[in-house]
């Protein structure tokens, strides 16, 4: 099916079938690779992007139940949140194999941008979708009070 | 990974004289090789479209100091990067020890990976391949580098001697720049000229004393790329006229194609080949999705007759038969076991059950090639490029030199991509030539391939004696191990002697404490499951056991477990010396509180040696919580301070997972679990608080990306004995301090 894609503030015309999931069609059709494929069942958090600005699994999510929403993925995220994590993220240097971590930076940016201080709880619960096998949680748990720390400041 | 391979040290590869200059790229725009990104954080980002970068049009010429360490006009230094970094740190590491030597400034540093060509990349601890494991990165390329950024560094002093006309020995270095009285230059501007100077025979090496870089916190290089999306993992990879291939593996170990109808595959739409390879049968088609729902469609009929049938409960079985009837091999024998306990007025026996396990990395197996008809192109975070480049020779009729590989940065390894059969790489060579080489393909496997097509860390059953004397000291320990061969059948069975596999025996033979009696065999148990390195490999087994049983001896000795150890390990100052720090921060002898238990492990593996203390809280109905590990590491010179506590972190979180619930069922030969729902790793809610401890060393540096496992079960079992009075003789933990299914 054709379909008018809004990704990241621009529009692609794809032609995709419509049950191929948007993480697919982001990385084969649009090219955006940045958002990766884990698991394909919702387990692992790593096709985590933004649909309307709430995070979504991309690896299940049908393109034809995408329609006219904004999709904002890892290459696009702007918000102060996503700077402020990205930047902890850096200053932290939480990654280790890095392939979760667009997923984890997604869910973590959504967090801060519902609940700009979240607490330990609040973290636990917002990126407990999100698995690493390196187990890099203690630095994402980290970053992201750092990050709410820098917004707040 | 590999951590038994005799050390054979290759003589150092004579630099080079021939002056190798490459355009390498415009000024003010990242590049990519291969996988390898540049470290392009000093240029503005290129992604984003809308935004036009500036690119000035002076090319950047790079001159080569040997095979290492190359310098640009541009006064990039790129260090060449012959290992995979799949998360450990070493495209960090390996620059900073070349910066270090060189007296670059850590903002000029930049990596790419290294092609695959053993005769200047090969593992120096590994012989004659290139490749990566055992944590040996670092340790085996230590000299190496820092003699090749010594050598460049005395290259660059004399081209600045030679235009600036003075005494070498008056020109001083730092940060990059050479400088004499009131003249300086940058190392871009004299690389030219400095590449034409016969390198030094004996390069000088700094004092560490006078380290700048070396022990401090400086920033990975891999950070920029792996927060903005931008960064080329294999699954990313894109070539022209791409297919993607799915793989419909056997069901079982030993199965094969029988037969297959293609029609319905054919008939969804994109899918363009389906072709039968050694391994089973592939759709190829012109996208990820069309292939696999192509795979759903396929009908394969398996030939089940040379497949295994086993269930895990069965082998644990058997395998506790196969100790109590068969006494072994023997790999190590001090004083007379036999008769210590023959002697003995305690002996206490206990057995030990450990299970398959996943590596279950992030990024599943996948890997690019593009064969033209002399050439074949391999895209994949390599591991054993020697043997992945052989591989594909052999498939295709090349010779190795026609095989290129660009190593990627790989999603997770802990040991996966290092298979002797190259397996998954093999696929998806066999899939390109089915199709005659007309395109690229791009095999991806599955999470359920990735979780039941094979390779896991093997399943073994411990059986430990000990008797203590009148004082509760051991006077006799007897460990017996029933476990499969990693090497055996592999291009590495060589190093099996006799008949041991040291994989096997790593972290039981070796057990440091002073007991005069000692005693430790193997049987070797021949399987037909694929079986791999894991993540510290045979120490996750013999390191759990022997730990546990240890401290379940001080406990039953009336021993403090940590004061048992220290005078076990009097002849053994590492160890000491991490099991006193880490007792020391987690304050060893102070009450934890009701409700909580504390428990301590030491354990030597790849060189390093960590003590870990693990506190938990356990409730009245044996749900338990992990609530802080102290870990104390020696590792020698700290290279990077913030990537070894990164990796023991890492290292820590990889082995909780496991014990709490991580296992690989095999029911009637096949693998139960197949996803990341039957497969529950450790999630962020269940990550205690880690701290970590680096001891000061001025030993050369050892692995970091291992050692930090080993001492986390038995620390934990330990913890969780001290709070409930019951020991855990079986991985994982799973529910068993749970009431009646313990």
């Amino acid at each position: 099916m054709a379909i008018e894609l809004k990704v990241n503030g621009n529009t692609h015309s794809v032609d995709v079938p419509a049950d191929k999931p948007l993480l697919w069609v982001l990385r084969e059709d649009v090219g955006l690779t940045g958002t990766k494929f884990g698991c394909g069942i919702a387990q692992c958090g790593a096709c985590t992007v933004h649909i309307d600005g709430l995070p979504a699994r991309a690896c299940i999510m049908p393109i034809s139940a995408v329609g006219a929403r904004e999709v904002t993925t890892v290459e696009g995220v702007a918000s102060p949140a996503a700077l402020a994590i990205r930047q902890a993220w850096r200053e932290l240097d939480v990654v280790q194999c890095g392939y979760c971590q667009s997923g984890q930076m997604m869910s973590a940016t959504a967090l801060l941008e519902s609940n700009p201080q979240p607490t330990d709880d609040d973290i636990d619960a917002a990126m407990r979708g999100n698995l690493c096998r390196c187990a890099t949680y203690t630095r994402i748990r980290g970053a992201i009070h750092r990050a709410a720390e820098s917004l707040e400041g | 990974m590999l951590g038994k391979i005799t050390p054979h040290h290759l003589p150092r590869p004579a630099m080079d004289r021939r002056r190798f200059i490459q355009v390498i790229g415009l000024s003010g725009a990242g590049f990519m090789v291969g996988c390898g990104r540049q470290n392009d954080e000093a240029a503005p980002a290129a992604s984003g479209g809308a935004e036009t970068v500036p690119v000035t049009a002076e090319p950047v010429v790079a001159s080569e100091f040997g095979p290492f360490v190359r310098i640009g006009t541009d006064n990039r230094v790129t260090v060449m990067i012959k290992h995979l970094d799949k998360g450990q740190g070493v495209t960090t590491g390996l620059p900073t020890i070349v910066a270090e030597e060189l007296d670059a400034d850590w903002a000029q540093m930049d990596f790419e990976f290294a092609p695959a060509d053993a005769s200047r990349y090969n593992n120096l601890f590994f012989g004659p391949y290139q490749g990566t494991g055992g944590s040996t990165s670092i340790a085996n390329s230590w000299t190496q580098l820092r003699e090749a950024a010594a050598a460049a560094r005395a290259m660059l002093i004399e081209a600045a001697a030679a235009r600036w006309q003075v005494p070498a020995g008056e020109i001083a270095v730092s940060r990059g720049r050479l400088s004499h009285g009131d003249r300086s230059a940058s190392f871009g501007e004299l690389a030219a000229a400095a590449a034409d100077i016969a390198p030094p025979a004996e390069p000088v090496l700094k004092d560490p004393a006078d380290f700048t870089l070396i022990g401090t916190r400086l920033p990975r290089l891999d950070s920029p790329g792996k927060t903005d999306g931008s960064e080329i993992f294999t699954i990313d990879v894109t070539r022209p006229g791409m297919l993607t291939a799915v793989v419909a593996h056997p069901p079982k170990f030993g199965a094969a194609v029988a037969g297959f109808d293609a029609a319905a595959a054919l008939d969804v739409p994109g899918v363009t080949d389906v072709v039968q390879i050694a391994r089973g049968v592939a759709v190829v088609a012109d996208s990820f999705w069309a292939a696999k729902k192509g795979r759903d469609a396929l009908t394969v009929t398996w030939d089940e007759s040379g497949a295994v049938d086993y269930d895990s409960e069965q082998l644990y079985r058997e395998f506790a038969e196969r100790l109590a009837t068969d006494p072994g091999l023997v790999a190590r024998s001090d004083g007379d076991v036999g008769a210590a306990l023959e002697a003995a007025d305690q002996v206490i026996r206990r057995e030990y059950r450990v299970p398959f396990l996943a590596h279950a990395t992030m990024e599943p197996m996948d890997c690019v090639v593009e064969l033209s008809g002399d050439g074949c192109e391999i895209w994949t975070g390599a591991q054993l490029q020697t043997v992945d480049q052989y591989t594909a020779a052999a498939i295709t009729g090349l010779a190795p030199e026609q095989v290129t590989i660009n190593t990627c940065f790989a999603g997770g390894s802990f040991g996966r991509r290092a298979t002797p059969d190259s397996d998954y790489i093999a696929e998806a060579v066999m899939i390109a030539k089915a199709i005659d080489g007309r395109a690229p393909v791009k095999l991806i496997w599955t999470r359920e391939d990735d979780m039941r097509a094979g390779f896991y860390r093997p399943m073994s059953a411990h059986v430990l004696e000990a008797a203590l004397d009148a004082d509760g000291k051991p006077v006799a320990w007897r460990h017996q191990t029933a476990v499969q061969s990693i090497l055996a059948g592999t291009p590495f069975e060589g190093m099996v002697q006799d008949g041991i596999d040291g994989a096997s025996v790593e972290g039981s033979r070796g057990l440091p404490y002073s007991i005069p009696n000692v005693e430790v065999r193997v049987n070797t148990i021949e399987l037909g499951v694929p079986v791999l390195w894991w993540r510290s490999v045979g120490h996750t087994q013999n390191g759990f056991v022997t730990e546990a049983f240890i401290d379940e001896l001080a406990a039953l000795g009336g021993q403090d477990p940590y004061t048992l150890r220290r005078e076990l390990l009097a002849d053994h100052p590492r160890h000491l010396a991490v099991l006193d720090l880490a007792a020391e921060k987690a304050g060893w002898g102070e009450d934890p509180g009701p409700g909580r238990g504390r428990g301590i492990a030491v354990h030597e593996s790849f060189g390093s040696f960590v003590a870990e203390v693990v506190d938990v809280s356990v409730a009245e109905d044996g749900a338990f919580s992990v609530d802080r590990v102290v870990c104390a590491v020696d590792c020698g010179i700290a290279i990077n301070p913030d990537v070894i506590k990164a990796q023991m972190e890492g290292g820590i979180g990889y082995a909780l997972s496991a014990a709490l619930r991580e296992e690989v069922t095999l029911a009637s030969g096949a693998v139960a679990e197949g996803n990341f729902d039957s497969y529950r790793p450790l999630r962020i809610d269940e990550m205690p608080a880690i701290e970590v401890h680096i001891v000061a060393s001025g030993e050369a540096p050892t692995g970091v990306g291992e050692p930090g496992t080993p001492p986390l079960a038995p620390a934990l079992v330990a913890a969780l004995a001290d709070a409930t009075g019951k020991w855990v003789y079986r991985m994982p933990i799973g529910d068993q301090l749970r009431g009646e299914t313990g």
